[in-house]
Parts: structure tokens; sequence; C-alpha cells
């Protein structure tokens, strides 16, 4: 009984944020959101008020959601972003480019007149009362020019307050109107290239006047010398020569080019070649080099007559407890070439460039996950050394086989049947070890032949991190998502190779 | 869980589901007296599940709708304006939240944000329609939020001579005025009054007497000259006063003091006589790149040098290490003025708020006053951008002083958002020279290339 109230809660919960999220949608008009919402919610409650054969379904149903919405949405919008130039300057849509454009158009006529400002209501349409610096008392609206008009209330430094058949608004009715306040251009006369009032505080308006002109229906921008700019179709509005470009511009879609911009633009294909073979050499050196120190320990440390051999491992796990990015921020101070500690110490005092110099930072990187990543390759090692049968190494003994060849023939091909998975995610996940790297040297140094921000340790995962998020030069995240995606195909086709390889491994058993 | 500008939702939530369930099921359900209905489990586990999630969907939607009874404040808009600002300014804007909410009703909300980010924060979150009303930031964003149609202008009337002119100019972008300037902050030459008694009146004499402070004292003082490098990108920041005192800018000026991105000048005869300097300095040692922000700082606060190239923020634990110390400007090393770059913080409104009005009084009106600006100095130590706030407090604060006189000379950080092109190859080259790589000309032209590539895109 217990179990279905709670059920019958649970679910009454879910649909109620279901129902509430679809009124929220609604009033947004987000049509596929709200058709994904009522499919989920009724198949979910469909599920759960069954029996019998939807059992299985009741187990799987939550962890199939999530996987949809944290794993398969996310991969797909990244792929979808790929598709586009959302960009820094291209980040929102055309309505709000051209609504900004028309903002910033917009400048105050030089040297003009502040305006004493009272905001009057007739009837639902707004009117300024303006006093102007000379004591003028005027009046205008959005279709009424602005005009003398005599018998104003004034208060007692002069400034027009009130007029009779009008209501003056009070702060708290004006900050309810900001919107339709702020949008009200009053024309100073009846010719527009006299400028318009406009006011930002409601107490306060000035002369503005627009360097551009926007035709709605032709949808073109004109400037005060009649240069065009047309919707160029990349998501901008330009002159038609293309020499010119009004910002900022909008979210289009731009098909395959940030694919083919990664490997035909001159700044970024050499580098990126170059990244891509590093990040392979980084991910198989890291692998392997964590591998052999790991499994040489695990082996040392699990000969049967060492003693203290708990204390060993301790101290051999010590390195895994620190957080990946602490220990690159540590080792960057220590492999400071004049003050580091490594340099002091045990180089006695030598300028050793470390992380400046090319290949010396490609070889402290490796270095430095090769301190962070055999922990991991110990434990995983000592565990699987430790589930191998003694009897078939007193076998080989028996045989005559000297220790190495017990190892080369006989443990090393048991332990990769239950390691060689692990060595696969490693390798996937040193290919994206964004931690050593950024935090250790930042992908630096910088290549000198490129105006992209890449560097001779940068990997894939970090040079799309500084294209999308990066200081240096515009942040494009469609590249960046393109990018993302070489990463995504290359891991997986390696990984898939790998994989059926390891199939071959289990056949030895 | 964010229920505003949700009420009229709220309200056809209730014409369309409640009415209709309470018309429609419960009053019939009510009224079939004679007609006993056949409840099976499976069908009171549904009516169940419906009344929980109808009475969840209620008090949902009820949560906004106690607020909004009988006001007229959100009709167009929210009665909630929303800054973001960081950890260290937030205590000094309660106050003045304080005052304007009691003023005007409207409610300001400041929202901790990190600062180092919040510049991006905002330019992707404004075109959602999630992003604040207004924002503090430091002024050389300001290019990026134009390009990206973030910001919205900001009309300073006669308030702006009010402010100190470089602060508005800062803040200025194409002829138009987008911000309300709080801060200056600026880069000057601290002196260890005790190694160095007398003020030099050119770099080479500063570094004649930083080098006979280290000769006079072996075992304490190390260093002739400090100025915290970063030892993978350089410090284009910092070294721009020196780069100044040689004639070299890097974007032509226009008259009234904004930037031409179309004329990049780094890369002139006066930057390439710069870059020989900067080698030079290299090789004599006066520059290291292993010198970080923090050795420096901990080196002059440990007496080590006479000499330390840093700004206001870095004083107060220089006082705390109980170092006695001058703030003088840098001299030349160049022969001209050398002028370093001005840093200028300010508010910004979104160009999608909602409440423009009530945005701009606030900080026109709020924020542009002596007693906030002085707050806002009381949590950073930096002189406020407002010249009659900055007067009371120069009275009582001498390093504000110096600071400020020095920053009088200075020139802003170009806003523009080519700039953000500039520093990356800008701040390696020095490094590279500092380093006694590579021939000054060649590495400053290389530099000045790229950079000249990358801001053609």
């Amino acid at each position: 009984m217990t179990a279905l109230l709670v059920k019958i809660v649970l679910l009454g919960i879910l649909d109620a944020l279901a129902v509430y999220a679809l009124f929220i949608m609604l009033g947004l008009h987000q049509w596929v959101p709200l058709a994904a919402t009522v499919l989920i919610t009724g198949l979910v409650n469909w599920i759960y008020l069954g029996r019998g054969k939807r059992l299985p379904a009741k187990y799987l149903t939550p962890g199939v959601i999530f996987l949809l919405i944290f794993q398969v949405f996310v991969v797909l919008f990244s792929g979808y972003i790929a598709f586009t130039n959302y960009s820094d300057g291209h980040n929102s849509t055309k309505e709000d480019a051209v609504s900004s454009i028309i903002q910033v158009a917009e400048k105050r006529v030089a040297d003009s007149p502040a305006y004493q400002l009272t905001i009057l209501d007739n009837g639902g349409a707004y009117s300024f009362l303006v006093t102007d610096p000379d004591g003028a008392v005027k009046i205008g609206s959005a279709d009424q020019p602005l005009k003398v008009v005599p018998n104003a209330t004034l208060d007692s430094t002069g400034k027009a307050i009130g007029l009779n058949g009008y209501t003056t608004l009070n702060l708290s009715q004006i900050l309810a109107n900001q919107s339709a306040i702020t949008a009200v251009r009053v024309p100073l006369s009846d010719d527009p290239s006299a400028g318009a009032l406009h006011t930002d505080d409601a107490s306060a308006a000035y002369v503005y006047r627009s360097d551009l002109q926007y035709d709605a229906k032709a949808d073109t921008f004109a400037d005060s010398n009649n240069v065009v700019y047309v919707n160029s179709g990349r998501g901008s509005f330009a002159t038609a020569d293309g020499a010119k470009t009004l910002s900022p511009g909008w979210k289009v879609d731009v098909g395959i080019d940030n694919f083919v911009k990664a490997f035909t633009n001159q700044q970024l294909s050499g580098p990126l070649w170059r990244v891509i073979l590093w990040t392979f050499t980084f991910a198989i050196l890291s692998v392997l080099t964590t591998f052999a120190l790991g499994l040489f320990l695990a082996i040392v440390l699990n000969h049967p007559r060492l003693r203290g051999k708990k204390f060993y491992r301790v101290l051999v796990i010590l390195p895994y407890a620190f957080p990946a990015f602490l220990s690159g921020l540590v080792w960057a101070g220590l492999l400071n070439p004049q003050f580091g500690f490594v340099n002091q110490v045990i180089f006695g005092g030598a300028h050793i460039p470390w992380l400046t110099d090319p290949m010396l930072a490609r070889f402290s990187v490796l270095l430095v996950n090769l301190w962070l990543g055999y922990p991991y390759m110990f434990l995983v090692c000592t565990g699987a050394l430790q589930s191998l049968p003694e009897e078939l190494e007193e076998a080989a003994r028996v045989d005559g086989a000297n220790p190495w060849r017990v190892f080369r023939s006989i443990k090393l091909p048991l332990l990769l049947v239950s390691v060689a998975p692990l060595l696969i995610a490693s390798f996937a996940f040193n290919f994206n070890n964004f931690n050593v790297i950024y935090m250790l040297t930042k992908g630096w140094p910088r290549f000198t032949d490129t105006t992209f921000d890449i560097g001779s340790t940068d990997l894939l995962i970090t040079m799309v991190y500084k294209v999308a998020f990066g200081q240096g030069g515009a942040r494009d995240y469609g590249l960046a998502s393109a990018l993302s995606i070489l990463i995504f195909i290359l891991v997986a086709a390696i990984s898939i190779i790998a994989f059926r390889r390891t199939k071959a491994l289990e056949e030895i058993n | 869980m964010a229920c505003y500008n949700w009420k009229r939702l709220h309200k056809s939530f209730r014409e369309i589901v409640l009415s209709p369930l309470r018309d429609g099921i419960l009053i019939p359900l009510t009224q079939m007296k004679g007609t006993p209905m056949k409840v099976t489990k499976r069908s009171w586990l549904g009516i169940a599940a419906v009344t929980v999630a109808a009475l969840s969907a209620a008090t949902l939607t009820g949560c906004s709708s106690p607020a909004s009874s009988g006001s007229d404040l959100t009709k167009s808009g929210n009665s909630t304006l929303t800054l973001w600002v960081d950890t260290q300014r937030a205590p000094a804007l309660k106050t003045v939240a304080a005052q304007f909410k009691k003023d005007t009703g409207v409610t300001v909300k400041l929202v901790v944000k990190d600062f180092a980010t919040v510049d991006q924060d905002f330019i992707s979150q404004v075109p959602t329609g999630k992003g604040p009303d207004m924002i503090v930031s430091p002024h050389d964003k300001l290019g990026a939020y134009v390009k990206n149609g973030v910001v919205a202008p900001l009309e300073l009337g006669d308030k702006a001579a009010a402010f100190a002119k470089v602060a508005v100019q800062a803040v200025t972008y194409d002829g138009t005025v987008y911000g309300l300037p709080y801060s200056i902050e600026n880069v000057a030459l601290l002196r260890n009054t005790a190694l160095a008694p007398k003020v030099a009146t050119t770099f080479d004499g500063v570094i004649a007497n930083g080098k006979a402070a280290v000769a006079a004292n072996s075992a304490t003082v190390k260093y002739p000259f400090l100025l915290g490098l970063d030892p993978k990108q350089g410090d284009p920041y910092h070294m721009y006063p020196f780069q100044t005192s040689f004639g070299s800018s890097v974007f032509a000026q226009n008259s009234d003091g904004t930037y031409d991105p179309s004329k990049l000048t780094l890369g002139d005869d006066a930057g390439l006589k710069f870059a020989a300097a900067v080698k030079q300095w290299g090789v004599d040692g006066i520059l290291n790149p292993n010198i970080t922000g923090d050795i420096a700082i901990d080196a002059f606060k440990k007496g080590e040098s006479a000499y330390y190239l840093t700004g206001p923020w870095n004083v107060p634990a220089i006082k705390d290490a109980g170092i006695k110390y001058a703030i003088d400007a840098l001299p030349s090393a160049g022969g001209q003025e050398a002028k370093p770059f001005l840093g200028v913080n300010a508010f910004f409104i979104s160009a999608k708020s909602t409440n423009k009005i009530a945005a701009t009084k606030f900080l026109v009106d709020y924020l542009g006053t002596d007693a906030v600006q002085e707050e806002l100095y009381k949590v950073g130590g930096r002189p406020p951008a407002l010249t009659s706030a900055y007067d009371t407090i120069a009275k009582t604060d001498a390093d504000v002083k110096s600071f400020g006189d020095i920053g009088l000379t200075g020139v802003p950080m170009p806003a523009i958002p080519e700039m953000a092109s500039v520093w990356a190859d800008w701040g390696s080259a020095e490094l590279q020279l500092i380093k006694g790589d590579g021939e000054p000309t060649s590495v400053w032209t290389t530099a000045t290339t790229n950079v000249a590539a990358k801001i053609k895109g």
C-alpha cells in the first residue's frame, strides 16, 4: 500500500511538472518540446500504471530518459551547432540583430540641449511635455511633432509638470510601462532629418538622429550617404560588394563550412594536422608509459617475499589522490626555469626551459602525466595479477622457464585479457586529457606561424576549448563544435578497432 | 524556482484547466447522485494521480501570484532589476539597492558572478533573455559587447561632465556612451624608500639606483627592478608605459581619444625601437620572464628590490608587510612620456533589459553619486571615476592620489573588439625578446603581421 502511495505521489508530481511545463511552452510557442513532453510523460504514465509485460520497462525508463537528455540531446545539439555560424558577432536571432543595429545607429545629436521631461498620458498614448533650457514648454507625441504649448502647470524651478486634459504619470506608472515609454520617439519637426526626442530615464529627453534606416519590406539598411546594406545570406547585413558589414550579425545555418574551414583555412589547417599528430602521440605514449611503470611496480610490490607491501602501495597510490588540475598547477611551479624546485635543487640551478621549449614542453607534459597516471595502472595491474592462478607460474617453473619467460608468455597475455579494455579507455581519456595540458602549459609554447592561439602541447580538446571560449580572438562555437565532432569520430573509430582486436586476446583462454 | 513573468500563464491555467475541471467534472460528479460509479482500483490510481497533479500544479503556478496582486508594476516588465556583480563589490552595493527599493519600489537583485568569466556569460546569456539587466565589467570588454549587440547605450546627459574625462572616454564606443564608470586603475612605480630614497628622472636612473641598492645590500636585495610577468604569455599591460615612452602604441587614437582599429601602429619604427630595448633589458636581467606576479610581490614585500611596477590592488599587501614605499610615475625609458594603460570599471545595461528606465535611474542617479563611489572605493582601493568623490578621497588617502595623478597621464585600454586579436601575439613577442630569443625587428614584425592577419579575420 505504501509503495502504491509513493507511486501515486511521484507520478503526480511528475505529471504536475509536465503540465506546468506545457503551459510555459504553450506561452512561448515551443511546439516541438511541447510534443516531446506530452509523448514522454504519457509514456511514463502508461509504463508505471500498467503491470505484467511492462515490468522491464519500469526498470529501464529512468535510465533511458536521462541518457536521452544528458547524452543524446547534447551530442545532437553540438552536431547541430557545427553546421551554424554561432560565434562572437553571430550569437542571436536576426530580430535581435536588427533591433540592436537600429538602437546603436541612433546617436545623440552633438551639443544638442537636454530637455526636462514630464510624461503625460492621453488615453493610452504617451506624450512628452518638455521644458527646454531656455524655459520654453513644448509638447509632442510619436505622431505629433513638438510644438509650443501655452498654459502648462510649472513647478518652482520652471519645469512643466502638467497640462489640462492630460494625466501626468507618476514614477510607479512610468516604471510599469517602461518598454512603451522608451520606445516613444517624438519628432522635433515635420522634417524627419531634424531628429527625434527620446528618453531612457523618463526625466530628461535628448535629440537623437539615426545614421541608418531599416526598410523592413526590402530587408535592407541604408545610411545617410545612400550606402545600402543587404542581407548577405551569411547571417549579416553587408554592402553588395561585401566590403562593409553591419554588426552584430545573427545565427544561420552554414552547411559544412566549418569543416571545410578546419582543413582549408591556411591559419588553421597546418597547425590542426600538427595538433592531431601530437594528440595521438600524447595519448599513445601516455598509455604506454603509465602502463609500463604501473605494471613494473605492481609486479615488484606483488612479490611474496617483500615486507611492508601495504606501506609501499599506499605511497605509490598517493599521486592518484591529488586532483589532476591541482597537480598541473603545482607542477607548473615546480618546473619554473629559474625558481622551480626541479631546476634549483635537482639540476643545481640550471635554467632548463621545461615548459617553454616546444620539445621539452612536450616531454614535461608526458612526464607529469606519467606521474599522475601510473597509480591507476598500478591498481589495475595489482588486481589483475592477484587474480592469476599461481599454479600456472609454478607449472612454468617446473618446465624450466626463467622469470622473464614466465612474464612474457604467461602473465602478460593473461593480464592483457582483463586489462586491455581499460587501456583503450585510458587511451580515450588521455586523448581528451584537458586538465594536464591546460593547467600545466595551456597548450603553449605557441606556434609562431598561425594567428590562432594554438601551441606545441595543445591537444585537440584544448584547441577546441580555445576556439570556443579562448581569450585571443573571437570565440567560434560553430568551428569548435565541428572540431569536437572530429574528435568524436577519431576516438570512436580507434575504440572500435581496438575492441575488435581485444576479442582476439580473449581467445587465448 | 523562477516564478516571475508567468502570471499570465497562471491566469490561463486557471481559466483553461481549473475552471473546466470544476465545471465539467467536479460539479457533474457531485450531481450524479442516482448513478453510483463503479470505481476500480485502477481508476482510483488514475484519479489520485490527476488530483495530485492538479494540486501541485496549482501550487507551482501560485507561487508568483501573491507578489503581483494589487500592483501594476509588473505589467510591462519585472519589479526586479538584476545586477551581475563580483563578490568584492556586492556588499558595497547593498545599501544603495535598499535605498532604491525604498524610493521606487523596485528591487535590485545582486547576483554574484565570477568576475573573470562574467563578460562571456553576459554575451552568451543576454540573447536568450536570461541575462541580467545590468552588469559590472572592465571597460575593455565593451567592444565585444557592442559587436554582439548585448549592451544598450546609456545617456549620461549633463552628468557626463562630473566624471573624469578619460573614464567617460573609456566607456564610449564609436561615439556612443554605454556605461557608468566608477573606478579608474593604472600601474605606477613603487619605490622602497629605505633602498632608494631619491626619485629618479629616467628609467636608466631607476636601474642605476636599483643596481646600487643590490650592490649595497647584496645579502638581502636581489633584483634591481621588479615586474610581474607571465612566463607563458608575457604581460603587455604592465609593459605598456615602457612602450609609450618610446612613442609606440597599439592602435592610433582619434581626436576624441577613441582608437581606430584600421590603424595598427604596433609595428612602426617606434615599436621596433621599443622591441630592441626590451631585448636589451632581457639580456641585462632587468626584466626576467620567470618572475611571475606572485614571485614579484613576494620579493618586494621581503625588501628584495628597490622598485616594483604594479597597480593599486597590490598596495595593501605591501603596506601590511611593513615596507616603506613611495609611489612615482614610471620615468621615461625612451625619451617620451610613459603613459600607463587605464582600466575603467563601469556598469552597463543589457540591450534586452525590459526595465530600461529603472536601470538607467539606478545607474545614473544612484550609482553615480559620491556616497556609492566612495563605498566602492572602500572595498577595492581603486580611485573613483566621479571627480568629486575622487577629490574627497584623495585628501585622506595619499596612495589613491598618487595613482590617480599618474593616471591623468595615461591612455584608456582600447575597448575595440580588435584588441582581442592583439594580446596573445603581442605578449609572446615581448616574452620571446625578454628571453633573448630572436632578432628584435623580425620578432616584432612577425607578431605585428600575425595581429594584422587576425584582425582581418
